[in-house]
């Protein structure tokens, strides 16, 4: 039988930053990680990790001294709300698209 | 008039320019034009994403609910959107571009469109506001720019806009901000 | 009072006015801000009704079915896949004639996801047995609603406002709330025959067999058929019930006609486009557009799709050289709905123009004129020879 080729088309994404584009600008407060408080920094190894499991932007690394990619971040918190330890503070973006122009 | 005039309107998302549109709608409704649509951007009005709404301003009904794609003026909420997002994309030549910005007029260098700037962010604290409310300010400067709303109505529509937030103060701010707008001359 | 809002509190203002006693919602994009919007009259004192919080739609539309079996003018109201989830439900509300009016936000279905707007959620209940209106813009959209309670009690089945997301829920226009005591007259409460009461129990929509049967006390008791065909039967006459009914509020409130579609420039046209929602708005633009260039266009808007009113939508294309069918859904693997119903309907006349069916905006993919324009132009050279298959438009952008 001969047949049309059509190719199956879905929708899928991988995960990981940058799926709805450089979400970074949309923050109004930003992430900040106190070390001497992450249970992981603290303890030299790996541990807890709250942070990377919750965001829900994947924009977290599952380091020692876990990081936050700001270019993708877009401040929604979780992250803060949380760590176990309080080491994540959100602060205010002062004027955050300025800061590029330094 | 039969001629539609056509405003787009950029800011992030809880900056409020949709609110700063619906005052102007009021406005322009109340000043007898009957065709009125306000269109805003459609579904990803996130807070701090920039977004947009179309504001379409006509004598007589308008059909077209679609986003406007050749604005008559322009207003943009943060003067970042101008690097960030193509803000002035179909803006016709000669077009008024309104801007919030620390920047002064010969910053720019936009020889296509005829600027309006004003610093509503510095405006707004002035007049009581908290830091980032720009757009009770922001109608003020739109109103100098353009001369095509009655100062006094919007007034009156500001104050009921933000009954129970601030009315006297994003009033002020949009006062403040018409009579410090800068404008380039005419082209 | 004359307003400028968005489409969605137009909806929630229809409802109020409608004195609704009973509202149960679950919030879904685009329709989240008409639920949010009498969420607060109700929680302000604005509006008396019990609003009532649910985990999904399904229940949603089950606490409106069992207000209504209890005597209580219900509300709700969805989009897209809240309307599929409600689906059982939906079908259930019909067969048991309860009289309750739901908005239908009209959004594409997934997957994959959209939030965007076509027609595709409504459509999927076409079937169903409820009464299904489409309407152009915020006036009709607050006038409906009312209006649609009026029909729902008199004919005893529920109906559908359906309107189209973002394009008129999220656009902001102006529009007139009609006032309270004009409505009340229009609208008086509503006394259902079957009220369950703890007085009075009974059961409801029991198991019925093929066929009819005497029951306990010997009456007759019909069959599920025949049930059915009495529910057809008031459907059918439904089409003339909603002119009376329009008629009626034209009269109290001074707006009105045209209630199951609206034709423009229809008389003298070569090419009439069908069109249903708020792109008939654009459409009318788009025809004085082509009569300038020397081709005669026409518009009809389809207001009320179920009942399908065959008759006079046949009275109005059967003299047009040809009829074209610009649709936000399709019956995959066939046509488009509406032109499949349009096509039927002409069958029957004394002369037959010819069908096309143009698929665009699906998943809120965007319409331009010009290709509404070029679609009509190649109806208009094309004609009889182009075939039934759906051309789709706006791909690849």
């Amino acid at each position: 039988m001969k047949r049309d080729k059509y190719k199956v088309i879905t929708s899928n994404s991988t995960h990981g930053p940058g799926d709805a584009g450089r979400t970074g600008s949309w923050r109004v407060e930003r992430p900040v990680i106190d070390y001497e408080k992450c249970t992981p920094a603290k303890k030299n190894k790996a541990a807890c990790h709250l942070c990377w499991l919750y965001c829900p932007d994947g924009v977290v690394t599952k380091e020692i001294k876990p990081q936050i990619d700001l270019e993708y971040c877009k401040g929604c918190g979780i992250c803060a709300e949380e760590c176990p330890t309080k080491a994540i503070r959100m602060i205010e973006e002062n004027g955050l698209p300025e800061k590029e122009e330094k | 008039m039969s001629k539609t005039i056509e405003i787009r309107w950029h800011g992030r998302g809880g900056q409020g320019a949709i609110t700063a549109a619906k005052i102007v709608a009021n406005t322009a409704f109340q000043s007898g034009y009957d065709g009125i649509i306000m269109a805003p951007s459609f579904g990803t009005e996130r807070r701090g994403a920039p977004i947009s709404t179309s504001l379409k301003i006509s004598g007589s009904e308008i059909n077209d609910l679609m986003p406007i794609e050749r604005p008559d003026i322009v207003v943009v909420l943060d003067h970042v959107l101008l690097e960030e997002d193509n803000v002035t994309a179909g803006l016709k030549p000669g077009g008024l571009l309104v801007l919030n910005t620390p920047k002064k007029i010969d910053d720019y260098h936009l020889p296509e469109f005829k600027l309006a700037v004003v610093d509503i962010t510095a405006i707004s604290s002035e007049a009581g506001l908290k830091k980032g409310v720009v757009n009770s300010g922001i109608i003020g400067a739109l109103a100098k720019a353009s001369r095509l709303f009655d100062m006094d109505l919007l007034l009156e529509n500001i104050e009921k806009e933000f009954q129970g937030r601030k009315p006297g103060e994003n009033a002020l701010s949009a006062k403040l901000a018409f009579e410090r707008t800068e404008i380039e001359e005419d082209k | 009072m004359k307003i400028i809002e968005s489409g969605n509190v137009a909806a929630a203002n229809g409802v109020k006015l409608a004195r609704a006693q009973v509202i149960a919602a679950y919030p879904i994009t685009p329709q989240t801000p008409l639920t949010e919007k009498l969420s607060e009259m109700v929680e302000s004192g604005d509006m008396k009704a019990e609003y009532i919080a649910v985990e999904s739609e399904h229940s949603a539309l089950s606490v409106c079915i069992g207000s209504a079996s209890a005597g209580a003018r219900a509300f709700t109201a969805t989009s897209a896949n809240g309307l599929l989830y409600m689906s059982e439900q939906v079908h259930w509300a019909a067969g048991a004639r309860l009289p309750l009016v739901m908005c239908v936000v009209n959004r594409g279905t997934g997957a994959p996801w959209t939030i965007w707007n076509d027609h595709q959620d409504s459509m999927s209940q076409r079937d169903a047995g409820w009464i299904q209106i489409y309407v152009n813009n915020h006036q009709q959209i607050i006038d409906t609603v009312i209006k649609a309670y009026k029909l729902a009690e008199t004919v005893s089945i529920p109906v559908m406002v359906c309107f189209d997301g973002y394009y008129l829920s999220h656009t902001y226009m102006p529009f007139d709330i009609p006032e309270q005591k004009l409505i009340d007259e229009f609208l008086p409460s509503y006394h259902f025959k079957h009220t369950l009461t703890p007085e009075s129990p009974e059961n409801l929509n029991t198991v019925t067999m093929p066929h009819g049967r005497n029951d306990a006390e010997g009456a007759w008791r019909d069959g599920y058929m025949d049930i059915r065909h009495s529910h057809y039967q008031e459907m059918r006459q439904a089409l003339r019930t909603f002119q009376e009914v329009d008629s009626d509020y034209s009269r109290l409130v001074g707006r009105g006609g045209d209630p199951l579609m609206a034709t423009y420039k229809c008389d003298d046209a070569e090419y009439i486009v069908v069109v249903m929602g708020s792109l008939s708005n654009r459409m009318k633009d788009i025809a004085d557009e082509l009569r300038d260039s020397g081709t005669k266009v026409g518009v009809l808007s389809l207001h009320v799709y179920r009942p399908f009113p065959d008759e006079a939508i046949r009275e109005v294309l059967e003299s047009a050289r040809g009829v074209i069918v610009f649709e936000k859904s399709i019956s995959y693997g066939a046509q488009g709905q509406v032109f499949n119903d349009i096509r039927a309907a002409l069958y029957s006349g004394k002369k037959r123009p010819f069908i096309h069916n143009y698929i665009i905006g699906l998943g809120g993919r965007l319409i331009k004129n010009d290709d509404l324009i070029i679609a009509i132009k190649n109806s208009k050279s094309k004609g009889e020879e182009l075939d039934n298959e759906p051309q789709w438009i706006g791909l690849n952008r």
